[in-house]
């Protein structure tokens, strides 16, 4: 289960965020809640992410965070017919008209921190880029 | 009231962004890495070996590290080949990471070395998540699996440039459904090609190493799976540069 590596980074770039966000005499604020975007095809399991995340916010600034996630479904283009389709999972990544291979896949991969709810106002405007 | 951050990070983009590093540094010094996913058991250390002794044969420079949970078997197996390999041991974790693998290769990695093979933890969750920094993703499945296997897991078979069967000698005893397997790998990586192995009949070996060079010599793979496309394909991502807003 690699879902302990994800909840780990998450927790990194959360407290990234926090020390970005402080003025230089504050504490750095505290979250509260943290919300994930997890396409369908991210090869995640978000309840055992929540499981893991508990884990690693264990003694950070993320003690007692609650962790939302929200699920983005596959969508799949085929350029030549123009068509867009649920991809569905396992994904069928061959359009259903012609029957060839997609031009792209344009959702369902996404694992990314959507959103941070903090404890205490944030100042800075800007999130560390790392 | 609590604020909030949009933050808009990608989860993994600190790997990805190490896996860029380590594949640009290789390349200036000529190597070209090739990551190899499976599952326990597929038989991929058995076809590595006969690929591994084969570029010795023709005089290829080749190294290959083989990543397991414990045991140094799959080393002394790979060694038998005559090309330098690495056994590391990740102490329980699921798969290697970009930053672990170049640790790895620091003060190792014999020079010149034209394509280092990487041996992933079998498992075809963890692995397909994280970009080592390779050239050619390869997966393979052996024939006793069944033939949905790429269903099961497609992120690993969704974004390999190239599909590896091992034990085809089984295939019959098995009753491996050969279309069946086909049509589900199209299904999740269209157009991707598919080869046939049996490393202990010797049929196949050399597929994985004449791909390899080929992608080598050309910079890049012959293949770009569909699931590698997605804004937020490993590998392929994007760093989002947005501004945080306060709200």
């Amino acid at each position: 289960m690699h879902e302990m590596s994800i909840a780990l980074a998450v927790v990194g770039q959360v407290e990234s965020a926090a020390r970005a966000a402080k003025g230089d005499d504050d504490a750095a604020p505290t979250a509260r809640g943290v919300t994930l975007r997890v396409g369908e095809l991210a090869g995640v399991v978000p309840d055992s992410l929540r499981f893991c995340f508990e884990l690693a916010c264990a003694d950070t600034l993320l003690a007692g965070a609650e962790l939302s996630t929200e699920t983005v479904a596959g969508r799949a283009r085929c350029a030549p017919c123009d068509a867009d389709w649920a991809t569905g999972l396992p994904p069928d990544l061959c359009c259903p008209r012609c029957g060839s291979g997609a031009s792209e896949l344009t959702a369902g991969r996404e694992l990314e921190i959507a959103e941070v709810r903090w404890a205490e106002p944030a100042r800075v405007t800007t999130p560390e880029e790392d | 009231m609590c604020r909030v951050t949009e933050l808009q990070q990608a989860v993994l983009a600190k790997n990805d962004r190490s896996a860029d590093d380590l594949r640009a540094r290789l390349t200036a010094r000529g190597t070209t890495v090739v990551n190899l996913l499976s599952s326990p058991g597929s038989g991929k250390t058995a076809l590595l070996e006969a690929e591994l002794r084969l570029a010795c044969e023709r005089g290829v420079p080749v190294a290959a590290l083989t990543a397991d949970l414990a045991t140094e078997n799959d080393a002394t197996r790979l060694a038998r080949s005559g090309a330098p390999v690495k056994q590391v041991l990740t102490d329980g974790l699921c798969h290697l990471e970009a930053d672990m693998l170049a640790g790895h290769l620091d003060g190792w990695l014999p020079d010149p070395t034209r394509l280092l093979f990487v041996e992933n933890v079998g498992n075809l969750v963890c692995p397909a998540s994280y970009d080592l920094g390779e050239t050619l993703r390869v997966a393979l499945a052996s024939v006793t699996e069944g033939e949905d296997k790429p269903l099961k897991y497609p992120s690993a078979f969704g974004l390999a440039h190239l599909v590896v069967v091992t034990k085809a000698d089984l295939a019959e005893a098995v009753e491996f459904d050969r279309e069946g397997f086909l049509a589900n790998v199209r299904q999740v990586n269209p157009g991707v090609e598919v080869v046939f192995t049996s490393a202990r009949r010797g049929q196949g070996v050399g597929q994985i190493l004449d791909r390899a060079l080929a992608a080598h010599e050309a910079g890049g793979p012959a293949h770009r799976p569909v699931m590698a496309t997605a804004p937020q394909a490993h590998g392929h991502h994007h760093v989002h540069h947005s501004h945080a807003h306060v709200h």
